[in-house]
């Protein structure tokens, strides 16, 4: 019952924390993830945080909520959180929620020829 | 093919606790079940993202606070389409049209998006929903997949 398909590696770089997220981010995973990345950012109190979620094979609307709790959560410490590669399917999802108007993105995938599974 | 002509060429049947870890158990089933369809990556793609919203919402709202049953039937039919069917006997929604407006939640808390139905209807062709308060809700996505 307490399975956990998700989570993140963490680098300190110069400019930015880098939380490279992988695994599947559903409601279940994203309950999990929250909690420790929100206990990193007030340990650390960074001033840039980068998600990297170009290793995210699944997420759905719970991921959102997640991208736009630590969107909020960095704003509140002074601090400012990017948003690095996210496929083609996870911009899908971002576009209808209009985060991009929220929350800066780099390096976002283009679309790809689709390929039958 | 008019939609009299179709048939049903094959059908499952699951049925859930609502445990929130059962959210991925079910999409991998569902899209296990409709990839013998031979879908394109994307539709496999928006099928499991659509079936883990209605999954969630059961868990999250009709269920709160309590575990109950989620039941699935997955229908797929010659015209290449897909009906999926996400039951559950939880509280009911008091207001349909509210709940499936855009960024709408009851949940902001735990922050949830309200972007689940919009979520199933972007990657659906079409999503009925019937609830009644007190006996549940039923969320029927349809699909129907490109001609090989």
């Amino acid at each position: 019952m307490i399975k956990h398909n998700c989570g993140f590696e963490v680098e300190r770089g110069e400019a930015a924390l880098v939380l490279t997220l992988y695994g599947e981010i559903d409601h279940h995973s994203a309950v999990q993830i929250r909690t420790e990345i929100d206990t990193l950012l007030l340990e650390e109190q960074p001033r840039k945080v980068v998600l990297d979620l170009s290793h995210i094979e699944f997420m759905d609307s719970s991921g959102l909520g997640l991208i736009m709790g630590r969107y909020s959560l960095m704003q509140k410490l002074g601090g400012e959180l990017m948003l690095r590669k996210p496929h083609e399917r996870l911009v899908k999802i971002f576009t209808l929620a209009g985060l991009q108007r929220m929350v800066k993105i780099e390096d976002a995938e283009d679309d790809k020829k689709e390929e039958r599974v | 093919m008019k939609d009299t002509e179709k048939k049903l060429v094959n059908e499952m049947k699951l049925k859930l606790p609502s445990y929130s870890v059962n959210e991925s158990a079910a999409r991998a089933m569902v899209s296990a079940f409709c990839a013998q369809q031979d879908p394109k990556t994307g539709e496999i793609a928006d099928i499991k993202c659509a079936v883990s919203e209605a999954v969630t919402n059961c868990i999250v709202h009709a269920y709160r606070d309590t575990v109950g049953t989620i039941y699935i039937t997955v229908k797929l039919y010659s015209d290449r389409s897909i009906q999926i069917e996400i039951r559950d006997r939880g509280c009911g929604i008091e207001d349909i049209s509210l709940a499936r407006q855009p960024l709408y939640t009851t949940d902001a808390a735990s922050e949830r998006s309200g972007m689940g139905f919009t979520v199933m209807e972007s990657f659906c062709d079409k999503v009925r929903v019937s609830s009644k308060c007190g006996k549940g809700t039923t969320v029927t996505l349809c699909k129907r997949l490109s001609s090989r």
